[in-house]
């Protein structure tokens, strides 16, 4: 292992902010040091964190309602991470991540860790660099890690398999878009809270959740992640839900499930170089794409051997 | 699998002191994603040390702070503090806001690295950007 | 011709009481060139479509103004915006704009006070004095309004969170002065909600903040009748970067949530709602910013009578102060700013603004010189006694182009505030950043427009000059700071200790209940409680809010 990586690791281990701040762009970079940081994240304690998946559409109070979480596993003494996805402009690679405004309340907390993501237009996906993200978190302590992503959109949905139980937060009053992609969203999770319970249109919104849930066994909760109500609840419950799927070896399988979505991402992205090399090594093109492509895959292959 | 652009880098846009007026850092933060940055937003009202953490736990290659209260003498120095004591004084602190020139070679010397007045074309808030970006990535040493 | 029966109605009904209570300034009204100048223009015909369109002046809905003779009788209040470091520094400015024929008085606070922190908080650092001044405790407001006759000046106070603190120290001095607190004459800005997405000064969440804005609605109704309690402003959201019909639909719907939430509190409208003021800014367009006053005060109308039943023509008017925009200065060639502002101040004029604030040329680079401030009164007064505008009401209403977009505006404004209503009201629209990615999306286009150079601004993006001349800034000295936190501190030693926990006890106790919220300020206040103690005391009971930026 590199000097490099080892005092960044030996920093990690110690909270040290800069470290883990280090850390988890080198692995989310791919740069020189990142192979020697990904294998120490093998590591026991990063088996033991829990990932819990916070998604839904803009405007459901997801930045708030995961604000109030760690407010609440604060006051139980835990460490507490954070990996907010927000999308990446296609046009300019840039990103506006506006994730942690709802959060700065506890930005001088050093056991409160949040990292902005950008899905970047990575060759895999977001699941790559958001893994190896929580895997740092987890070994810097936290016990867990919130993985907070805007349910639209792809390459945003692709992180809640890297979650060990994802809970969809919706709002009344969201409009007809929001209806449409809901049936779909709530096959990928396990609880569904509806935030904003304070506003009088919540209460029918609860309602068509709980026949939802009772005809799909999801566990539905009401919060108002504005002055904390259900918050705690909201906690209890996710708790609960992870022991169940502990004990039913559920999680090992999802665990198993995403990390194979993990190779799938990282054998894409180291990939994606030598392709294009092999791409270009073709000439200029011209002819049907597919053959093409084909052709280049074998003559890597044939490289390879 | 797409092929879009990557980031130039990463930029923490923040509002120290107890000055609302978002408008510009706002924008800076728009534009800056249209030119390609990732940019974290701090929201109004932060401390500064509360601005240096998130630029640590971020790990920033710049940070852009925007202030129109008058309190820039006070409030940029003391940023420039926190990053210090939060081992973190490599990152690059840039400043905009209403700011009479006269006090711009004061807070040069305190350790701003650009400094933007009223009026400042965009384009040249954006190539400081990308230039202070630059040489952060270059001088890393991990 | 004969008059219209409606317009024989009018007279009597409503000019004549107006022209009795406030007779018009000249005998005979002519143009520059001496031909006759009539009060209110009218259309051929006062047909059935233009009495619900625009009415009389005075007659709802307002369009054309909400006084029959508008400012034949009286001009608008010249209500020029001051203040900065110590109130003894800023009383010498007040004292010298009253000097020089300003009408009206209009105190900004620093940051802090704005914030309800004292000067000696360390999160005060840095900001006492300088964009407004510090006020901590009593001791501050009798030594702002020292010399100034209550009773006799009308005066509008830039505060939001803490404003019952602040009105009630004005009561206080009030009462030192001999001044009843029915005779006080004034405004304060008491507006919250767009604290939330527009100008950044909140303390507490909306809810409890909202209780303390209806406390102040009916306190004042009981004690200060002469007070406007409340401005609700679309200055601050134009200034964000609001489209005009963004401004005008945000801040009714802010008005909106204001008057339901009295009303649930079980206030009458019609005691309360006569003391609604509205505070607009007056930007570039003169004649999209004419359209906006006009559409607003139409809206404002028809809202109060047909949604919230309001039967008296006070509730029903739209009244309200304006200040030219201050995004629109630039630190380039800083000598155009005054033609801007007298174009902008123009707008607010033709629109019937009851008083206006006009910026000065160097607010760009820094707070204003006393110069520069004299120049900015000028320009009003320039408008007001010489340009002719103020020979009849509302001049331009008929022009095909203006009552289009007068229409056009109240339209967008109307379809964003249904928009609002489908989200579950302002404040759920505000927590779900709606009305922020609005504002913002507005701002950046506009900036996109100046840097692409398809919108001129002369001497920014075209007609640049090769060298900047910088005139001479305002500073506000650094040891302003440390004055104001010895008087502070002298003050605390000096206080009744027990006095001040019983008091502040007393508040606490009101704050977790349900009683109006005044009675206990204004002991707190009298007894010499800083502005951070009772701001504390809030805080502790009603929790703090904190940035809800939109996120993109």
């Amino acid at each position: 292992m590199s000097p490099g990586a080892d005092t960044l690791l030996a920093g990690v281990r110690e909270k040290d902010p800069r470290a883990i701040g280090r850390a988890i762009s080198i692995v989310e970079d791919g740069g020189p040091l990142a192979a020697s940081i990904l294998a120490a994240l093998e590591h026991p304690c990063c088996e033991a964190a829990l990932v819990i998946g916070v998604t839904g559409p803009g405007g459901a109070g997801k930045s708030t309602l995961t604000q109030a979480l760690i407010a609440h596993y604060r006051t139980e003494g835990r460490r507490i991470g954070v990996v907010a996805v927000d999308p990446s402009s296609t046009l300019s690679g840039g990103a506006l991540l506006g994730d942690r405004i709802r959060m700065m309340r506890h930005a001088l907390d050093e056991d409160v860790v949040i990292r902005s993501m950008a899905t970047r237009g990575r060759a895999g996906g977001i699941c790559a660099a958001a893994g190896a993200a929580v895997r740092v978190m987890a070994y810097s302590g936290c016990e867990i890690v919130l993985l907070e992503t805007v349910g639209v959109g792809q390459a945003e949905l692709a992180v809640v398999h890297l979650a060990d139980l994802t809970a969809l937060v919706l709002a009344p009053g969201l409009g007809d878009d929001v209806q449409a992609m809901k049936a779909g969203l709530i096959e990928l999770v396990d609880a569904i809270v509806v935030n904003k319970g304070d506003q009088p249109a919540a209460q029918a919104l609860l309602a068509e959740m709980q026949a939802v849930a009772a005809a799909t066994h999801r566990a539905v909760f009401c919060t108002s992640a504005s002055d904390g109500t259900g918050v705690a609840q909201l906690a209890a419950g996710l708790g609960e839900l992870a022991d169940t799927l502990r004990q039913s070896d559920r999680i090992a399988l999802r665990r198993q499930a995403a990390r194979s979505i993990e190779v799938m991402d990282w054998a894409l992205e180291l990939l994606r170089p030598e392709l294009k090399a092999a791409v270009a090594a073709l000439g200029p093109l011209s002819g049907e794409p597919q053959a093409l492509a084909r052709l280049a895959i074998a003559r890597l292959k044939a490289t390879e051997e | 699998m797409t092929s879009q652009p990557q980031p130039h880098g990463r930029v923490l846009i923040g509002k120290p002191g107890l000055d609302g007026h978002d408008r510009g850092a706002k924008f800076v933060a728009r534009a800056l994603r249209d030119d390609g940055f990732e940019v974290i937003y701090t929201g109004i009202r932060r401390s500064a040390e509360e601005i240096a953490a998130a630029a640590v736990q971020e790990d920033v290659d710049a940070v852009g702070l925007s202030l129109l209260s008058g309190a820039h003498n006070e409030l940029f120095a003391a940023v420039l503090e926190a990053l210090r004591n939060a081992k973190a004084e490599d990152i690059p602190v840039l400043g905009g806001g209403i700011i009479p020139e006269e006090d711009i070679p004061d807070l040069k010397r305190l350790g701003l690295r650009a400094v933007f007045t009223p009026g400042t074309p965009v384009e040249e808030i954006l190539s400081a950007f990308r230039a202070a970006v630059e040489e952060h990535r270059k001088g890393r040493s991990v | 011709m004969t008059k219209p029966p409606s317009v024989v109605e009018w007279e009597e009904k409503i000019l004549e009481p107006a022209l009795a209570k406030a007779p018009e300034r000249a005998e005979e009204w002519r143009t520059g060139s001496g031909l006759p100048a009539q009060r209110v223009a009218l259309p051929e015909q006062v047909n059935e479509a233009y009495l619900a369109k625009l009415g009389m002046p005075g007659q709802y809905p307002f369009t054309r103004g909400v006084q029959p003779t508008m400012y034949r009788s009286r001009l608008w209040t010249m209500r020029q915006y001051a203040g900065f470091s110590t109130a003894q520094e800023t009383n010498k400015r007040f004292a010298y704009l009253l000097a020089q024929g300003q009408t009206g008085l209009s105190v900004a606070f620093d940051l802090p006070t704005q914030i309800g922190y004292d000067s000696d908080d360390p999160k005060a650092r840095g900001e006492v004095g300088k964009v407004g001044v510090a006020i901590d405790s009593l001791a501050d407001m009798e030594a702002l309004l020292a010399g100034i006759p209550l009773d006799k000046v009308s005066t509008s106070m830039t505060i939001n969170a803490p404003a019952a603190v602040l009105l009630a120290m004005y009561v206080a001095v009030g009462e030192q002065q001999g001044v009843s607190p029915a005779s006080l004459d004034g405004t304060i800005q008491n507006d919250i909600l767009k604290e939330y997405f527009a100008r950044g000064t909140y303390i507490f969440p909306p809810r409890p903040s909202l209780r303390l804005t209806t406390d102040i609605f009916a306190w004042c109704s009981a004690n200060t009748p002469r007070f406007n309690t409340i401005s609700v402003s679309g200055y601050h959201i134009r200034e964000a970067g609001s489209t005009a019909a963004q401004e005008v639909a945000f801040t009714l719907a802010d008005a909106v949530t204001y008057v339901q939430t009295a009303l649930d509190a079980g206030l009458e409208v019609d005691v309360f709602a006569p003391r609604l003021a509205f505070f607009f800014n007056a930007s570039s367009d003169l004649l999209e910013e004419v359209a906006k006053f006009r559409a607003a005060r139409r809206m404002w109308a028809a809202i109060m009578k047909e949604r919230f039943g309001a039967k008296k023509p006070q509730s029903q008017m739209l009244r309200f102060h304006t200040q030219t925009a201050g995004y629109a200065l630039t630190a380039q060639q800083v000598d155009n700013n005054v033609v801007r502002v007298a174009l902008q101040a123009l707008s607010a004029v033709l629109g019937g603004t009851q008083s206006l604030h006009t910026n000065s040329r160097d607010e760009a680079l820094a707070l204003p010189t006393e110069e520069s401030v004299l120049l900015a009164l000028r320009t009003q007064q320039v408008i007001g006694y010489e340009s002719g505008v103020c020979n009849t009401v509302d001049p331009l209403a008929g022009s095909y182009y203006v009552e289009g977009l007068t229409d056009r505006i109240e339209a967008e404004a109307l379809a964003l505030m249904q928009r609002i209503e489908d989200l579950g009201g302002m404040v759920a629209a505000i927590e779900a950043g709606f009305v922020q990615r609005q504002i913002e999306d507005a701002a950046y286009e506009y900036q996109r427009q100046i840097e692409a150079g398809n919108r001129v601004i002369v001497g920014v993006n075209k007609f640049q000059a090769q060298e900047r001349i910088r005139p001479p800034v305002f500073r506000v000295p650094r040891e302003i700071e440390l004055t104001q936190v010895q008087r502070l501190q002298k003050l605390r030693a000096g206080r009744d200790a027990a006095k001040i926990a019983a008091r502040l006890e007393a508040l606490e106790v009101a704050a977790r209940g349900t009683t109006n919220l005044m009675p206990p300020i204004l002991e707190a206040v009298r007894a010499y409680a800083t502005l951070g103690e009772i701001c504390g005391v809030l805080r502790k009971v009603f929790g703090t809010y904190s940035d809800l930026a939109s996120r993109r």
